[in-house]
């Protein structure tokens, strides 16, 4: 995850999560990306969240396709088997592996170019299976491997490091996702951990597929004036519209949620998501007044983060087909295999 | 009368023109399914257009006491079922063959032929008088017709009534009418005509345990025999039925008694790019999964198929051929997707392939696919095609030995690992240069990033030559290793032959019968049919023991002598070619013609 070379070596009064581990069990190789990366925040963000909520990192799958994001996976949680795949098709891939083995959680982390473009098609199906996976979006609005080209979610107006201004209208990963049926959409920004940690947390609790778009600035091609997707730009338009707290899944303290008028959301494994500071006109759990408010910041130009909306009534892919829940990579051949016996039987039907 | 054929048993061809979307399939198929049960060898090839309703498609049967089952281009008698059709479809029919057609309507008098014999039989008029719905006179003038042919062809009536009644078991009005129907046709062609024709059948028994199967069913029972639980699949034809068949035998098979829970998932994916995505995500966690497929899919998988390779990561793709380049003909025959299949992505990639030649291949070959893929951790591509996958075979009945395991190919758990002090992904090799994987969930020591990106044999990140190269090169050496694990070819060698004939997949009955009509001119033959791909050491020798092979194959370009010139050091000028690729299955004539053509240059 650092940017630095740190010594294997943990120190004593590192704090450990319930299994035992300390933050640094859930880091990865060092970061190749360029100092002050945006996505190296996430990065940072996605270790805590993990270390957080006591997972087995050998239970954690990392996906991603290719782009700047999607070296990522490399640099957290060295105990989890990591697929870096092809440019847009990390979806179909974490949907295939989803399928095998329902019992693992899935990371994915992806980018503005390999969700919004070419992979734009995959990220929508995904969406409408509801795959059950937490899917980062680090959302940059430009291609830095390639050198600062204009990515799909680059604002009309927005000016390229080169002082060239983009004239055509961005793909909202938001907007989409409401609009196709996502049951959990969120915004964060790559420089609010405090924000971001909760939301994950989250997203890791969700029944099906959430989407996390993080908006995460490119130091190197979109930081500068003109750019609506840099650290100062985003700072100055940001508006919060939901903070959330996570509350695992304790009885206890689902006994004292209702009390203070917080809104809030039970999650399909008994986690509570606590909702603050949310607007009058805002329902995190209405999908039509959810769009419409942010509809209306975003005509704006404000950029509206928080956990967005939720929805955890929708079955997910497994539900939706009524899947074993041994995983199906672990059904044992003798379960699978009719036998000769009805081979013989089948045959009938083909004389 | 006109001039009589030779009075033939058990042995010509009829060809029913239809309407697509009328219903013909139902009764082609009963005709098809009547002479199997009378042991008779036959085969039906269905010659469809890429419609749902109204154009022209025709059926074909042929049996053949010899067993010659490959498609007949002389037709003894045409069922003229579609006045659009007609000029055509009569001029086809063999100098006196028979002529049935629809007598409710008068026939052109342009359209006789003297050298054939007209059969009129008023199928519409008598469908009208017997029956009240408009679907069901336009349904049952097929099963009319079908009672015609029972009677000229002498068909076992009774045998023909069975398989109405098995068919329509529980569905009683649906039965009667059909009866009604075939009695109907029957009955009238008893009154009218010289009953049966000089060409008819006799019961024989040449079908003891054999089945009528179609390539594509087979393909699907061998996957859920494979204990494949993930397929991943966008609708395709002449794909499409492998999906549905698996669907249904994963109904049957598959669902926990107890629990109602399904032991499979089946993912209709956006687009092919993600059904082969799907099934590496799959393969990858651990499961057995497959995609199935034709050519344009092939074109969209391209790009994957180079990860799954590079990554180690198997991958079972059915490639169901159709006619290409692009959309091509959707509905007819070709094996146009060789080399696609061979080296199918960029950069250096090579992949094994398999091809079957009939419905009881598709079954055996399936299975092999998904152990090949898992051994040598790689994709593997059964290409079979619209022939094979979509018109019924008479085939072997299919056997299964219940001591079947399958061959999960290298794989760690917790207690290998243990014994190692450091996993590394790509090293290790064993004889086949086969590193061993290890399973996502299992244990954090096997953990490791899967990447198509430059890697070492670590399975580390690298852009160094010598360590990219060190990778490649082991792949290389991996896919050589893999051509003592494909199916061999079939080789049947005869005495003092001149010259040897190779052939790949559903050419095989064809070829058999064009050698067997050389050697009645004395022009003997040996035989070979390659069934996998890299070729097995034998493929070469059978090149070298030869003055000169003829290859026998479905496409324009010679894809099959391409590969054998390019995987062997067998010199160009010994391989010549037979190429027949306009879409419609093989016939044995198209094969000597073929060959004579060129031995008499």
């Amino acid at each position: 995850m650092p940017s630095i070379v740190k010594p294997v070596v943990t120190h004593p009064s590192l704090q450990r999560n319930q299994l035992g581990l300390t933050l640094r069990d859930y880091e990865g190789s060092m970061s190749t990306l360029c100092a002050g990366c945006g996505h190296d925040s996430i990065t940072a963000a996605i270790v805590r969240a993990l270390w957080e909520v006591s997972i087995e990192p050998h239970m954690l799958a990392k996906m991603s396709g290719i782009g700047c994001s999607s070296k990522t996976p490399a640099y957290f949680a060295h105990g989890a088997h990591g697929f870096n795949s092809a440019h847009g098709r990390m979806p179909p891939i974490a949907t295939g592996a989803n399928a095998a083995n329902r019992e693992l959680t899935y990371i994915g982390v992806s980018g503005d170019g390999d969700s919004l473009s070419i992979g734009l098609g995959h990220l929508c199906h995904a969406i409408r299976r509801n795959v059950k996976m937490v899917y980062i979006i680090e959302n940059n609005g430009v291609y830095g491997l390639t050198k600062g080209q204009f990515s799909a979610s680059a604002d009309t107006g927005s000016k390229s490091k080169r002082g060239e201004a983009n004239e055509m209208s961005p793909i909202d990963p938001v907007m989409l996702a409401l609009s196709i049926g996502a049951t959990f959409v969120a915004r964060s920004f790559s420089g609010d951990k405090d924000q971001l940690v909760p939301i994950l947390r989250a997203a890791l609790a969700h029944r099906g597929f959430a989407l996390i778009d993080v908006i995460s600035p490119c130091v190197t091609f979109n930081d500068h004036t003109g750019s609506t997707k840099s650290y100062l730009y985003t700072r100055q338009h940001e508006l919060k519209a939901t903070e959330v707290d996570f509350v695992p899944p304790e009885k206890e303290i689902l006994a004292t949620i209702a009390q203070n008028g917080i809104t809030s959301v039970t999650m399909h494994d008994g986690s509570v998501v606590q909702f603050k500071s949310v607007p009058a006109d805002y329902d995190p759990a209405d999908r039509q007044k959810a769009t419409a408010y942010l509809m209306a910041q975003q005509s704006k130009g404000v950029i509206v983060t928080g956990l967005l909306f939720v929805d955890e009534s929708v079955s997910d892919l497994h539900e939706m087909n009524r899947t074993s829940h041994v995983p199906l990579s672990r059904i044992p051949y003798e379960n699978l295999c009719p036998g000769s016996a009805a081979l013989q039987e089948l045959q009938e039907d083909f004389r | 009368m006109h001039d009589q054929l030779h009075s033939r048993v058990n042995d010509f061809a009829i060809k029913l023109a239809n309407v697509n979307g009328t219903g013909s399939a139902s009764a082609n198929g009963l005709l098809m399914q009547a002479i199997f049960r009378m042991g008779i060898p036959v085969s039906g090839k269905n010659l469809f257009p890429s419609n749902i309703q109204g154009l022209p498609t025709w059926y074909e049967i042929r049996v053949n006491k010899d067993g010659h089952t490959a498609r007949a281009l002389d037709y003894d008698l045409m069922v003229a079922m579609n006045a659009q059709t007609y000029a055509r479809d009569i001029g086809e029919v063999r100098s006196g063959g028979y002529v049935l057609y629809d007598s409710s309507w008068p026939l052109d008098r342009a359209l006789y032929r003297e050298d054939v014999n007209f059969l009129p039989v008023p199928l519409a008029q008598m469908c009208n008088e017997h029956f009240k719905d408009p679907r069901e006179r336009t349904l049952m003038k097929n099963i009319a017709y079908a009672g015609s042919l029972v009677a000229t062809l002498d068909i076992d009536m009774p045998l023909v009534e069975q398989l109405l009644d098995e068919r329509f078991a529980g569905k009683k009005a649906l039965r009667e009418s059909n009866r009604r129907a075939l009695r109907l046709g029957y009955d009238y062609a008893k009154q009218q005509f010289e009953c049966p024709l000089n060409f008819h059948l006799e019961k024989m028994d040449a079908n003891g345990d054999k089945i009528l199967i179609d390539g594509n069913t087979a393909t699907a029972l061998g996957c859920i025999y494979a204990g494949a639980t993930v397929a991943a699949w966008y609708p395709i034809t002449p794909a499409t039925s492998v999906m549905d068949a698996f669907k249904q035998f994963c109904e049957k098979y598959r669902r926990d008694p107890e629990t109602a829970e399904n032991n499979y998932v089946i993912l209709q994916a956006e687009d092919e790019l993600a059904a082969i995505g799907m099934v590496i995500g799959a393969s990858w966690n651990g499961a057995r999964a497959f995609t199935s497929t034709a050519g344009p899919g092939i074109s969209l998988m391209n790009e994957l198929l180079g990860l799954a390779y590079y990554t180690e990561i198997p991958a079972v793709v059915i490639d169901v051929q159709r006619v290409g380049p692009s959309t091509g003909m959707p509905t007819r025959t070709q094996q146009a997707d060789l080399i696609e299949c061979a080296y199918a992505s960029h950069g250096d990639t090579k992949h094994i392939l398999l091809f079957p030649a009939n419905p009881a291949e598709c079954f055996e070959f399936a299975i092999r696919s998904f152990d090949l893929a898992e051994r040598f951790q790689t994709p593997v591509i059964m290409l079979s095609d619209l022939d094979i996958g979509m018109n019924d075979w008479v085939v072997p009945g299919l056997a299964w030995d219940d001591s079947y395991r399958p061959d999960r190919g290298r794989v760690l758990g917790p207690t290998e690992l243990e014994q190692l002090t450091r996993y590394n992904r790509y090293s290790g090799e064993d004889e086949d240069h086969v590193a061993p994987r290890t399973l996502p969930g299992v244990d954090p020591r096997g953990a490791y990033v899967a990447r198509g990106s430059g890697h070492n044999k670590f399975g580390g990140y690298t852009e160094t030559p010598s360590e990219y190269q060190e990778v490649m090169d082991r792949l290389a050496r991996k896919q050589k290793a893999a051509a003592n694990f494909v199916p061999l070819p079939e080789i049947d060698r005869r005495s003092e032959a001149r010259f040897g004939v190779i052939t790949i997949g559903g050419c095989e009955p064809a070829v058999l019968e064009a050698l067997d009509l050389l050697a009645d001119r004395d022009i003997p033959a040996d035989y070979m049919r390659v069934r996998g791909f890299p070729f097995h050491k034998s493929v070469e020798a059978f090149l070298y023991e030869h003055e000169f092979c003829f290859v026998v194959e479905q496409n324009r370009d010679a894809q099959l002598r391409s590969l054998l010139i390019l995987e062997t050091c067998v010199p160009k000028d010994r391989v010549r070619s037979v190429l027949v690729y306009g879409g419609f299955p093989l016939s044995a004539r198209h094969v000597v013609d073929g060959i004579m053509h060129q031995l008499e240059k």
